[in-house]
C-alpha cells in the first residue's frame, strides 16, 4: 500500500493553523485568569464576518480586518462581563457562543436566504509540495507563535499579563492595572480567535456554511490545559489534533478502512483530545486567579 | 466615581435587577429587529405575548418548554454543586440513542412495559455520557468543562453513524430510524395539542429536586458544597463524592430528556432531534438562578420566545435565530445586572493616589 505520508504530513499543518491562531487566542486569555468560553462563537463570527466582508467588497485584506475588529469587539464584551462585572466566566463565555452564533444565522439567513455562499476570491496557498500551505498557515508557525511565546515570557506586556493572571492583588499592589491588562489580554485573545475562524471562510473553503467551526474552539480550549498554558506546547497540541485528522481524512478514502463508518474516523481526533488530556492532563497547574474575577477589598 | 461593595442589599434590588435586564434586551434586540424590516413592538408582542394567547400556541410553548425542563435541571444540579457540567447537549443525545435502542429492536413491547423500559434507558443513557467527565474529575482531577464540551460533538456523531448505518430507515432509505412500535408513545397529555406525559415527568422531577433542595440535609450539604467548597470540606462534607454523584444524576436527567422527547414527539430518532437543548439548557438554568422553581419559569419563558419565533419568521419573515439572540441577550443582560446589583457607585471624595 503506497501511503501518501507527505499529503497527510502537509494537511496537518493546514488542519492545525485554526487551532494554532485560536488556541495561542486562549492561552493569552486564561494566563491573564480568564477562561473564554466564547471561543467557538467567537470563531463563528470570525468566519462569518470575514466571509461576509470579503464577498461584498471583493478585498481579503478587508474580510481579514473585519473580523479582527469582531473579535476585539466580542472581546470588549466578555471583558465588560468577567473583569468589569465579574459574571461566573462559564455562563458568561456559553451566552456570548450562542449570541454570536444565532447573530451571525440570523444575518446570513436575511442577506443569503440559504445555506451556503462562496466568495470568488479566497488566499492562495503559496510555494508547492509539501509546502504548498496557505499565507495564514504561515504567519500562524512562523511569526505568530515566536512573537507570542516572546511577548508572553520577555515582554513588558506579557509579564503584566501573566501577573494579573496569577495573583491580581500582589499584581495591583504593584500598580500594574489589573482591569485595563485583562481587557488587553481578552481583546487580543478574541482577535486570535476570530482570525483563527475567518482562516475556515477566508482561506480553507472559500465558503461560509452553517456549523463551520464544528466544536473546534472546544478542542482549543482542551488544548491549552493540554499545552499547560505555554505557547510551543499548545502548537503541538494543534499539530497533533491536525494530524489526527489528515490521518482519518486519508484513511477514510482508503479501502482497508471503507468498512469504518465515516462518523466514528470524524470523531477519532476528539477521543485523541480527551484521552491525551486525561493522560497528560493530571496534577496541571492553572493559573492562581484562574475563573477569578478581581475586586479592590 | 468610585464603585464600592455593597455593605447591604435590599429587597427589590434583584427584581430590579431584572427587570433592567429585560428592558436592556428589548432596547438591543430592536436594532436587528429593525434592520430586518420588521416592527420590534409587533415582533416583541409575537416573541412574548401571542404564543400565550391561543390554546393552541400555549400547548406549543409547554411542548417546547418540555426538554428545556430537563436540560435546565440537569445544570441547574450539577451547577449547583460546583460541578460545571456543559454537556447535557450530549447527555441529551445519548438519552435518545439508548431510548431508542428497545424501541427499534423489541417493537412489540406493550406500553405498560415498554415506556417505563425506554425511559430507564434514556437516564442509563445519559448517566453513561456523563461518566468519563465525572470519573476523570474525580479520579485525575480533569477538568469536567472541557471533558463535557468536547462530548457533545462526539454524541452528535455517534447518532449521525447510527442512522446513516445500522439504524438507517428501512422504507425511505432516509438517515432517519424507522417508526418506534406503538407502545412507545408517550400519551398525550391534552386532547388536541401535542403535550405529552414527558411534561409531567419533567415537572415531577422539578418538584422531587425542589424537596430535596430545601428540605433535606442531603440539600444543604449540596447547597454548601456549591457555595463554599473549602468551608464545606472543613465541616466534614465530601464535595468530591457529592460532585461525583451530582455529575451522574445530572446526566440521567438530561438522557431522560432525551428520551422524553424521540418518545413523546419525534417517535424515531433524527440528527436533528437535539436543536440545541443542552446549550439553552445552560441557559434556563443561568436565568433561573440554578433553583428547581426558578427552571421552570425560565423553561416557560424561553419556551415561548421560541414559539414566538417560529411564528415570527412565519408572519413578519424574521429568520427563527431571531429567538435564539433574544434568549441568549436576555441571558447575558440579566447576569450583567445581577452582578452589578452587588456593587453601588459613591462619589470620590478626596483622591488617595
Amino acid at each position: 500500500m503506497d501511503f501518501p505520508i507527505l499529503a497527510v504530513l502537509a494537511a496537518t499543518f493546514t488542519i492545525a493553523t485554526p487551532l494554532v491562531w485560536a488556541g495561542l487566542g486562549a492561552v493569552i486569555n486564561e494566563r491573564a485568569g480568564i477562561l473564554n468560553l466564547g471561543i467557538e462563537g467567537i470563531m463563528y463570527a470570525g468566519a462569518f464576518v470575514g466571509f461576509l466582508t470579503a464577498a461584498s467588497t471583493g478585498s481579503l485584506a478587508l474580510g481579514l480586518t473585519a473580523a479582527i475588529v469582531a473579535g476585539l469587539a466580542a472581546g470588549a464584551l466578555m471583558g465588560l462581563l468577567t473583569v468589569t462585572l465579574g459574571v461566573n466566566q462559564h455562563v458568561a463565555g456559553i451566552g456570548t457562543t450562542l449570541l454570536l452564533i444565532a447573530a451571525s444565522e440570523f444575518t446570513n439567513r436575511l442577506l443569503f436566504s440559504s445555506g451556503s455562499q462562496t466568495i470568488t476570491v479566497k488566499f492562495d496557498r503559496i510555494l508547492s509540495g509539501f509546502f504548498a500551505q496557505y499565507p495564514m498557515t504561515y504567519v500562524a508557525f512562523l511569526l505568530l507563535a515566536p512573537a507570542l511565546w516572546w511577548l508572553l515570557r520577555s515582554s513588558g506586556f506579557g509579564l503584566r499579563l501573566r501577573a494579573v493572571g496569577e495573583n491580581p492583588e500582589a499584581a495591583d499592589a504593584a500598580g500594574i492595572p489589573v482591569a485595563r491588562t485583562r481587557y488587553a489580554a481578552l481583546m487580543l485573545g478574541s482577535a486570535l480567535m476570530a482570525v483563527g475562524g475567518a482562516f475556515l471562510t477566508l482561506s480553507l473553503l472559500g465558503s461560509f456554511t452553517l456549523d463551520i467551526v464544528g466544536g473546534r474552539g472546544w478542542i482549543c480550549i482542551a488544548l491549552v490545559i493540554f499545552g499547560r498554558w505555554r505557547v510551543w506546547p499548545v502548537v503541538a497540541g494543534a499539530l497533533l489534533f491536525g494530524f489526527t485528522d489528515a490521518l482519518q481524512l486519508q484513511l477514510a478514502i482508503t479501502p482497508f478502512f471503507s468498512a469504518v463508518p465515516n462518523e466514528l474516523m470524524i470523531a477519532f481526533p476528539y477521543l485523541v483530545v480527551i484521552a491525551a488530556l486525561a493522560i497528560w492532563g493530571r496534577g496541571v497547574r492553572y493559573p492562581g486567579a484562574y475563573l477569578t474575577p478581581y475586586r479592590r477589598a | 466615581m468610585k464603585v464600592l461593595l455593597r455593605a447591604s442589599e435590599s429587597r427589590w434590588l434583584a427584581p430590579a435587577a431584572v427587570l433592567a435586564a429585560v428592558l436592556l434586551t428589548l432596547l438591543l434586540t430592536a436594532v436587528p429587529i429593525r434592520l430586518a424590516g420588521a416592527n420590534p413592538a409587533a415582533a416583541f408582542e409575537r416573541y412574548l405575548v401571542t404564543p400565550l394567547t391561543t390554546f393552541g400556541s400555549l400547548g406549543e410553548v409547554l411542548l417546547t418548554a418540555t426538554p428545556l425542563l430537563f436540560t435546565g435541571l440537569a445544570v441547574a444540579i450539577a451547577f449547583r454543586v460546583g460541578y460545571f457540567n456543559i454537556g447535557a447537549e450530549g447527555q441529551f443525545l445519548a438519552g435518545t440513542i439508548a431510548a431508542s435502542i428497545p424501541a427499534l429492536y423489541l417493537p412489540d413491547l406493550p406500553a405498560p412495559i415498554a415506556l417505563p423500559l425506554a425511559l430507564a434507558a434514556g437516564a442509563v443513557g445519559g448517566t453513561a455520557w456523563a461518566f468519563l467527565p465525572a470519573w476523570l474529575k474525580r479520579h485525575a482531577g480533569i477538568d469536567e468543562v472541557v471533558t463535557t464540551l468536547l462530548l457533545n460533538p462526539v454524541a452528535l456523531l455517534l447518532v449521525q453513524g447510527l442512522l446513516n448505518g445500522p439504524w438507517r430507515n428501512s422504507a425511505t432509505g432516509f438517515p432517519d430510524s424507522d417508526r418506534f412500535g406503538a407502545g412507545y408513545d408517550l400519551p398525550r397529555l391534552i386532547e388536541g395539542s401535542r403535550v405529552h406525559a414527558g411534561l409531567l415527568l419533567a415537572v415531577l422531577l422539578v418538584a422531587v429536586t425542589w424537596i430535596v433542595m430545601s428540605a433535606t440535609p442531603l440539600g444543604l450539604r449540596l447547597r454548601a458544597a456549591g457555595q463554599s467548597p473549602s468551608a464545606a470540606r472543613f465541616s466534614g462534607i465530601r464535595v468530591t463524592s457529592l460532585q461525583w454523584r451530582c455529575a451522574l444524576v445530572s446526566g440521567a436527567v438530561a438522557g431522560l430528556g432525551g428520551a422524553s422527547q424521540v418518545l413523546g414527539v419525534q417517535h424515531q430518532l433524527t440528527a436533528s432531534v437535539s436543536n440545541g437543548y443542552g446549550y439553552t439548557g445552560i441557559v434556563v438554568a443561568t436565568l433561573g438562578a440554578l433553583a428547581a422553581g426558578g427552571v421552570l419559569l425560565a423553561a416557560l419563558l424561553l419556551g415561548t420566545i421560541s414559539v414566538g419565533a417560529q411564528n415570527a419568521s412565519i408572519v413578519l419573515q424574521l429568520p427563527t435565530q431571531m429567538g435564539a439572540i433574544v434568549s441568549s441577550t436576555l441571558l447575558l443582560a440579566a447576569v450583567g445586572f445581577l452582578a452589578a446589583r452587588r456593587y453601588r457607585l459613591a462619589l470620590r471624595r478626596r483622591r488617595v493616589r
